[in-house]
């Protein structure tokens, strides 16, 4: 992309966060509230996507169980009592459609960069390790109350 | 639109039910849902189960939807039957792959019920 880290993040920071937006708008019927930027607690579920191509990394999506089940309660419009057995695959959706839907939106990148299947790790005991040269960029949200964050680690 | 037979294939359960819901508010009659976790499941389905209308994933494990529509040539079943990539796959190169392998239309997630009425059901009005 010929661009440096910095310029990088200053520039997909708002494309990620258009992104990541219209995602919920259109599949989840609803908005995000912007969140805090702090380390989240009682992390559950990690759903992950990788990109191939010109754009080459990680999108990760970090949260609590209770915001994952609110996630697929909103994609599948049903109780959250009924939307748990679905919280990770609807998670691993959502990686996937922002991490193609922000892909889609950079020019020229959307031939030329291809997106894995998505990964989905429950349970908070494991440590992560990427081999990206880049501070990630991070967004953090509320959704129906809960905590959740999008990051994206890409390798220049 | 009434009695349409559909086979949705992706590897998200959670997109099947959300690919289903869009149809039916999109205003189809759907008799009967098939549904497919990758394209290889997608061809064993179809050899005894015929369908009017497929929405087929990309990306997924096993054989992805390129590979499917591909093959469906080559299925008595499925002659004439109208597929619709629905992807996160955006690019220009992905469209033309698909529309030149066989399929009749292309939706990009995240998607809309209009997308839907307006890239599916012509497709199966023609059908029926």
């Amino acid at each position: 992309m010929n661009l440096t880290p910095e310029a990088a993040v200053e520039k997909w920071l708002p494309l990620l966060e258009h992104s990541t937006h219209e995602v919920f708008e259109i599949m989840l019927k609803s908005k995000p509230d912007p969140g805090q930027p702090v380390p989240l607690t009682g992390v559950e579920f990690t759903a992950m996507v990788g990109l191939a191509g010109s754009v080459t990394g990680i999108l990760s999506i970090r949260c609590c169980d209770q915001s994952a089940i609110a996630v697929a309660s909103a994609m599948l419009g049903m109780p959250s009592q009924e939307a748990g057995e679905h919280a990770w695959d609807a998670l691993g959706e959502l990686a996937n459609m922002i991490a193609g839907n922000f892909k889609n939106k950079l020019d020229g990148v959307a031939d030329k960069c291809v997106l894995s299947v998505p990964t989905v790790i429950t349970g908070a005991d494991y440590s992560f390790r990427s081999l990206s040269d880049v501070p990630p960029i991070q967004l953090w949200f509320r959704f129906r109350g809960k905590p959740l964050e999008v990051a994206l680690e890409l390798h220049s | 639109m009434k009695n349409v037979r559909a086979l949705i294939i992706d590897d998200s359960s959670v997109m099947r039910k959300i690919v289903e819901r869009s149809l039916r508010q999109a205003g189809l009659e759907l008799s009967e849902v098939k549904e497919a976790s990758n394209g290889a499941e997608a061809l064993a389905i179809l050899a005894t189960s015929p369908v009017e209308l497929i929405l087929c994933d990309i990306n997924m494990p096993v054989m992805d939807g390129l590979e499917f529509v591909k093959r469906l040539k080559g299925v008595e079943n499925a002659q004439g039957v109208p597929v619709v990539m629905i992807t996160t796959e955006g690019g220009e190169t992905h469209v033309v792959q698909a529309l030149s392998a066989g399929a009749r239309g292309y939706i990009r997630k995240p998607f809309t019920t209009d997308q839907v009425k307006e890239h599916v059901l012509p497709l199966v009005e023609g059908t029926k």
